[in-house]
């Protein structure tokens, strides 16, 4: 990368444009096109379906002149590039058109369900991040003691076992069983309304308005489905911490800092450890942009009103826009996400500069 | 004994004296450092007998995987010669797993035959035409690899219709662009080797060169990432088939029957529970093979 960057400025006489700003401009044609490629699916997605989008709004009792109106309407009897236009111009105006299913706005409706998945999306990444990073580790320094072989298993498993398996089993456990936790849903039924939504996330605002009990019952709601999915995050997270601590371990430096006569915690935490952070910030985003998704069979394990129920019901009940628009919202994260970890990939390693 | 013996001995042979004998000589070599790996070859019996199972699902089912029998609903395991027991239309549970094994090595066999192709042709056209046709492809390949996949897959669906075959596709196009990257990825080292300039100046056309010189050594890579692969594809396909997407009512697939032993769970684990071990156990053989298949093919990776 620094080479490139070399030839990019050195081959010109011209008064070199600073580099970070070519890179921004790249990022964003980047950006601006993976959206566009995420639309442009969307869009012959919305095209292909074996539904009639205008039957879809009208109904089938309407008349003939009803019908024809409504197809001009929607634009449907433009060329179908225009008609991608439309529709990307609509996107990016925030209107996802009307869900059938709910007779709101998609936007709405997103607005509305959104917290819910990003509450316990996040609960579960910092569940993966506080116990994976330090597994990841250990499992490197150790490497072939027994917590390796747990680190490896937790993996192995992780990678293995359905997601909406392990939430009914779960379900069955511990609310079923054991009865340490609620069960379905986000809160019980007594708590409801109480807490004025501020943020839309309940554990933060029912702490913020100081409402205990509130906050109790919607922990003891959410922290099943999020130990659930932090489980998936743990996996993901150890071991890639794991491989990239070895990498480090095995480094020239690390044997320098070890004959200098440091100690082991200040050769792994001070040294090994500093390296990986900037990677490690990198996979962390990734594993958080995957619960965003991966909490889509979850969400309807536990019934948890969040988006990926959202989608999947409005799915089953051919509810086309608000299937979409759940796909742009989540596939835009996604890209966000991505774009966002590959900029603070630069920004914060040096050698990239 | 003594035939075995020399077969070992051609096959280990320092000199092989044929182009045959040293193809072979290779496989038998990772055959060996594959039989070593003990987890790999538990991962390898359990996916012999599930297939095996598969095979044979008619000789081993004890009853008709399809015949509801209302007076016999939710039996728990053992009860009645229902091994397994039966789901809440009295179906036998242990009769279902054997069909539903079919069902899940049809969608792997599918998938299998799409995704990687899809991947190969792209990634290796890509890679060896280079310019303006290698940008756009790789372009495209991001913007897939950028999706959410379960997502893509789920709206892919709700366009085709439910159905095994939709799901498969959907998998399909969700599945490919890792194939692509590393294809893509194998052509551009290859592309410049002294070999393949040698045939083209033997008059090879370019697409002689990829299909007989380029795809042979890409093979190898992407099996190991196939293998790797064949978990989170089979999760999919049962989470499709959990949400209902997949296979459709009465098919004995495994992800729809957890899906309907779901509101049962409380009160009769069995009929969700069962299943759901099968999946698992198929998804870690293929974890398991995958990581040994990668030891054998791919001997610069470090799986430690």
């Amino acid at each position: 990368m620094a080479d490139q960057n070399v030839n990019q400025t050195g081959g010109r006489l011209r008064p070199p444009v600073p580099i970070w700003v070519r890179k921004s401009l790249a990022t964003s044609a980047t950006v601006a096109f993976t959206i566009l490629g995420l639309l442009f699916v969307t869009f012959m997605i919305g095209r292909v379906m074996p539904i009639d989008p205008v039957l879809a709004v009208i109904g089938e009792r309407a008349t003939q002149a009803q019908y024809e109106q409504t197809f001009r309407d929607l634009g449907l009897d433009q060329p179908l590039l225009v008609q991608f236009w439309i529709y990307v111009t609509d996107v990016l105006k925030g209107d996802f058109g009307t869900s059938i299913r709910t007779g709101q706005e998609v936007t709405t409706d997103i607005a509305r369900v959104f917290p819910a998945t990003l509450e316990l999306a996040t609960l579960g990444t910092l569940f993966g991040v506080v116990l994976g990073v330090p597994l990841g580790v250990i499992a490197a320094v150790r490497q072939g003691s027994w917590i390796d072989q747990l680190a490896r298993f937790v993996g192995l498993i992780g990678y293995s076992m359905p997601i909406f398996w392990l939430g009914l089993v779960g379900l069955l456990i511990f609310y079923g069983i054991l009865g340490w936790v609620a069960g379905p849903g986000r809160l019980g039924i007594f708590y409801q309304g109480i807490v004025e939504p501020i943020t839309g996330l309940i554990l933060v605002d029912s702490a913020l308005r100081g409402e205990w009990a509130v906050f109790r019952n919607a922990f003891s709601h959410i922290i099943l489905p999020a130990s659930l999915l932090g489980y998936y995050s743990l996996a993901y997270i150890s071991r890639m911490t794991r491989s990239f601590m070895l990498e480090q371990l095995g480094s020239e430096y690390v044997t320098t800092a070890r004959v200098k006569g440091l100690s082991e915690c200040q050769v792994v935490w001070g040294h090994a450890f500093r390296n990986i952070r900037i990677q490690l910030v990198t996979v962390i985003a990734l594993a958080y942009a995957n619960l965003l998704e991966g909490s889509v069979l979850t969400e309807i394990i536990f019934a948890w009103p969040g988006l990926g129920q959202y989608i999947t019901t409005s799915l089953l009940a051919n509810d086309m826009n608000s299937v979409l628009g759940g796909t742009i919202v989540i596939g835009t994260i996604f890209v966000g996400i991505n774009i966002f970890s590959d900029l603070l990939y630069r920004f914060l390693d040096p050698r990239s500069k | 004994m003594s035939t075995s013996q020399g077969l070992r001995d051609w096959l280990l042979s320092e000199e092989p004296t044929s182009r045959r004998q040293a193809k072979y000589a290779s496989w038998y070599k990772g055959w060996l450092t594959l039989r070593s790996n003990t987890l790999a070859m538990m991962g390898l019996f359990v996916l012999a007998f599930l297939i095996l199972c598969a095979i044979f699902a008619p000789f081993l089912a004890t009853h008709d995987p399809f015949a509801q029998d209302l007076g016999q609903r939710l039996l728990p395991p053992g009860e009645d010669g229902h091994l397994f027991g039966t789901d809440s239309l009295g179906r036998d549970i242990y009769s279902r797993l054997l069909y539903g094994a079919r069902i899940s090595i049809y969608i792997v066999l599918l998938v299998i035959m799409v995704a990687p192709l899809v991947g190969l042709i792209v990634g290796t056209v890509s890679g060896y035409a280079g310019g303006w046709i290698d940008v756009v492809l790789m372009r495209v390949t991001d913007i897939f690899l950028a999706f959410p996949r379960l997502i893509l897959a789920l709206a892919f669906v709700a366009a085709l219709g439910a159905g095994i075959e939709n799901a498969v596709l959907a998998i399909s196009l969700t599945a490919w662009p890792p194939y692509a990257r590393i294809a893509r990825a194998e052509t551009l080292t290859i592309r410049n080797s002294d070999y393949i300039h040698a045939i083209k100046l033997q008059g090879a056309g370019p697409f002689r060169i990829v299909t007989k010189h380029i795809w042979p050594l890409c093979i190898s890579s992407l099996v190991i990432r196939v293998t790797l692969d064949m978990a989170g594809i089979i999760l999919t396909a049962a989470g499709l088939g959990f949400l209902g997407l997949g296979a459709q009512p009465p098919s004995p697939e495994w992800g729809a029957m957890i899906s309907e032993g779901r509101q049962y769970i409380l009160d009769y684990w069995w009929v969700a529970t069962i299943p759901g071990i099968a999946i698992f156990a198929i998804s870690l053989a293929f974890n398991l093979l995958g990581d040994g298949m990668r030891d054998v093919l791919d001997p610069k990776e470090d799986n430690s």
